[in-house]
């Protein structure tokens, strides 16, 4: 045990700091800061300035641009680009079906795929849930029928994320409907998302934006070569890549940039003619917040540095559980310092609201999803106590 | 103490609920309302004005029915049911409030005569930026110049503000805060409409050189008298956030029966059927606190301390439940299309309008050492 980092890794973390505070635009930095929505643009640019430092995909095997990191290495990469506002390079991409293909593809797959998706060339999105199996996955409906050289697709998909901007879907369908675990009938397939047969219908959540979509399959034709892996064995293939979906879902530096901005805000607030940053009440809160993030980032580094051979540690459902909750808990302290303006959310260029106030509410309740996705809440409990306490 | 309902009173809730849930039953309804302005529907106003329940608390002498906070609780719990976006506490209990409590024979005749006829949409234009739920103004000044008077400065977020027909303005004079009515079309008034997250509207509201009626006579300073309106509507909005707390639940508890995922319905997981349980006792206890408060409101008693106590345990309440709602929706619950989430919005929204919950409990703490118990008996 040792309490400071190493010279190598305190040299490490200056590098990634100056690389985020100067290499991707501050335009782009300040829309994340503003909890603005991205462009499309925004995030591609974003992750190719990233890529051309070999940043995008640390974690990737070497060959396909990994950097052979220690876990710790990439823990203080992932902090520090969220500490500085930097969007993260697309999940779908890069933590989902990159390792995918890079694990369980064939050589073809990895060469047509692998750098298009770390360069975001090609955009992915991922086509898992469906109407009515969400924490129940496995339930899943939509089919994939062999005719010829070909999968013939039909169901639909729902709450796919940025699927308007998405090239590709990774998507999961039932291939096997006999098959007697119905975990075992399940294939993974790749295809794009103009493919004749695909429709999307966008879905509007609760701060307004749109960022989620039901699709739509009819008799979507998709060639056999797009297949993952084994037929038949998408099952294993959502596990390993659910399970590094839990990785960095934690958010911790995206909770510290929050609670950076609500110090700020509380600053320039007066209550009874002091500033509210001095109220006791509010710095007891933000005193807790605080010390509840420094223990959940102690765990990742402690869970960081146990994880073994690639796979996440069980602990890690930690990290998600208690993450989300922080990212909610700061995203209603925001409101909170807004306090009156917060109802103000969709006010013009005219208003004298700032913007931070304006956004603090639909952001509060967009961030409801935390701990909905990825593994909600009462599943990584679930996890928690079965898999670690045997319950 | 008595909490029960007498007949009169079932009848009035069976009233509304029916006007209501014809309007709003279905939530699609309220969706369309809330997505052209002014954000509430002209028609339903209408229709509330035509049962009284626009001047509910107003004296008959000034147009209203003379019913008392009891029948006002009643009301606002129906709006909250149905999560209606017409602003009957913010027109009725609190802009109205004060006209009824500091207006001229004259001012209270025409203000609340017009209101409880729904041809008068009055809008208190108190909040500034800066300001914190406190009942003073803060900047926005009223000098007199030959016995009229005028108003400098900016009112924001101020609800309904772009809608109303009638601004009740607070203003600096000198170092003590005055009340000023204000008409819509009045020359030197600038007024920018916007969306709440909630579906309601506010406005930025810029006085310039505005002229402004004062409400009532005399020169005293008024904050203690928007202090108590404030209060009263305080207890107001708890009974809208019961109404809308209780749906949130029963909305939530029907879906644990519906949903089926792993073959079964979810409420076969007792991990979210203790969740939903617990949501009740937040409840429960929200509703015991705020119709105690409403009985306060009702005796004349310590209304602004009881307005607070409602607000700590509803703001507390409504936190739990609408985020829990949410959650045990799952992911249609974050969505727009689905009803549950707009309750939380609103939840979220009345929690900000004049204090939240932490506001309140700063402010009881600050009289813990005045007493020795707090005793629900008096
Ligand atoms: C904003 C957002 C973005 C998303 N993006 C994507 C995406 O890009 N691609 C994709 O495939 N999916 C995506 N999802 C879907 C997400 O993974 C599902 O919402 C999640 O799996 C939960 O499923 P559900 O919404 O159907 O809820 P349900 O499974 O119906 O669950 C409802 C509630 O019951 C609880 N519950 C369910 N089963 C149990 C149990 N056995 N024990 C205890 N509690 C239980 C849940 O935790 C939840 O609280 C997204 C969701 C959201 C909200």
């Amino acid at each position: 045990m040792r309490l400071h980092l190493s010279p190598e890794d305190r040299a490490f973390r200056d590098e990634m700091r100056t690389f985020f505070s100067t290499a991707v635009p501050q335009s782009i930095r300040d829309a994340v800061a503003a909890h603005r929505e991205l462009t499309k643009e925004q995030f591609i640019e974003a992750q190719r300035a990233l890529n051309a430092a070999g940043l995008a995909v640390p974690h990737w095997p070497v060959e396909w641009g990994g950097r052979d990191w220690t876990p710790l290495q990439r823990h203080i990469w992932r902090e520090e680009m969220q500490l500085a506002g930097v969007p993260e390079p697309l999940a779908f991409n890069t933590s989902m079906i990159g390792p995918v293909i890079a694990t369980f593809g064939s050589q073809e797959q990895k060469e047509r795929f692998l750098p298009a998706t770390a360069n975001l060339d090609i955009w992915w999105c991922q086509g898992f849930s469906e109407p009515d199996a969400g924490s129940d996955l496995a339930s899943l409906r939509t089919t994939a029928v062999r005719d010829g050289d070909d999968w013939v697709v039909n169901g639909q998909k729902t709450w796919t994320t940025l699927g308007q901007h998405a090239d590709w879907i990774f998507c999961l369908v039932r291939t096997d409907p006999t098959a007697e675990k119905r975990q075992r009938g399940i294939s993974l397939l790749l295809f794009p998302m103009d493919t004749p047969g695909v429709t999307l219908r966008p879905i509007e959540l609760l701060d307004g934006g749109f960022e989620v979509n039901e699709v739509f399959f009819e008799d979507v034709r998709v060639p056999a070569e797009n297949l993952v892996g084994e037929e038949n064995h998408g099952w294993d293939y959502a596990k390993f890549l659910l399970g590094n979906e839990r990785v960095g879902i934690a958010r911790i530096g995206s909770t510290k940039r929050m609670l950076i901005e609500a110090k700020e805000h509380a600053r320039g607030i007066t209550v009874n003619g002091a500033p509210l940053s001095e109220d006791p009440y509010m710095t007891a809160r933000i005193a807790e917040l605080e010390n509840e993030l420094l223990a959940l980032e102690l765990t990742a580094l402690r869970v960081v540095a146990n994880s073994a051979g690639g796979r996440p540690h069980p602990a890690s459902s930690v990290l998600k559980l208690r993450g989300s909750e922080l990212q909610q808990a700061a995203t209603e302290l925001l409101v909170d310092i807004a306090g009156p303006l917060s109802v103000a959310s969709f006010a013009d260029e005219d208003s004298d609201v700032p913007e931070w106030a304006q956004v603090a509410t639909p952001s509060y309740l967009n961030y409801r999803k935390v701990s909905i996705y990825g593994g909600s809440n009462e599943v990584q409990r679930t996890i928690i106590a079965g898999s670690i306490l045997g319950l | 103490m008595e909490f029960s309902y007498d007949d009169e009173q079932n009848g009035l809730r069976e009233a509304v609920s029916a006007l209501l849930s014809r309007a709003y039953g279905d939530s699609e309804q309220r969706r369309r309302v809330v997505g052209t302005d002014p954000g509430f529907d002209e028609k339903t106003w209408g229709q509330l004005a035509e049962m009284g329940l626009l001047g509910l608390p107003f004296a008959e002498a000034d147009g209203g029915m003379g019913a008392g906070p009891v029948e006002v609780s009643i009301v606002a719990e129906e709006i909250g049911r149905v999560l209606a976006p017409e602003p009957f506490v913010e027109a009725v209990v609190l802009a109205g409030g004060l006209v009824a409590d500091l207006g001229t024979d004259a001012q209270r005749a025409e203000v609340l005569g017009a209101l409880a006829e729904g041809t008068l949409l009055p809008a208190f234009a108190h909040t500034e930026i800066g300001s914190r739920w406190q009942a003073s103004a803060q900047s926005v000044t009223a000098t007199e110049d030959g016995g009229s008077w005028r108003l400098t400065g900016v009112k924001e977020p101020v609800p309904n503000g772009a809608r109303a027909d009638l601004l009740v303005v607070s203003a600096l004079v000198g170092g003590a805060t005055r009340l000023f009515l204000v008409p819509g079309d009045a020359e030197g008034l600038t007024r920018t409409g916007y969306r709440n997250h909630d579906g309601t509207r506010s406005a930025k509201v810029t006085f310039a050189g505005t002229p402004a009626q004062p409400l009532g006579e005399g020169t005293g300073d008024q904050a203690p008298a928007i202090e108590k309106a404030q209060a009263r509507a305080r207890v107001a909005y708890g009974h809208e956030a019961l109404g809308a707390m209780e749906t949130a639940l029963t909305t939530t508890a029907e879906y644990l029966k519906a949903r089926k995922q792993f073959g079964v319905p979810l409420n076969k997981f007792q991990a979210l059927t203790f969740r939903a349980a617990d949501m009740y006792v937040s409840l429960e206890l929200a509703r015991s606190t705020v119709m105690w408060a409403t009985l306060v409101v009702d005796a004349d008693g310590d209304v602004v301390a009881a307005a607070d106590r409602a607000r700590l345990q509803t703001s507390r309440a409504s936190r739990h439940i609408g985020k829990e709602a949410i959650q045990l929706h799952g992911g249609i619950g974050v969505t727009a299309e689905y009803k549950v989430g707009h309750y939380t919005s609103r939840l979220t929204a009345i929690d900000h309008l004049l204090g939240d919950g932490d506001w309140a409990l700063a402010r009881l703490a600050g009289s813990v050492g005045e007493h020795q118990t707090v005793d629900a008996l008096q």
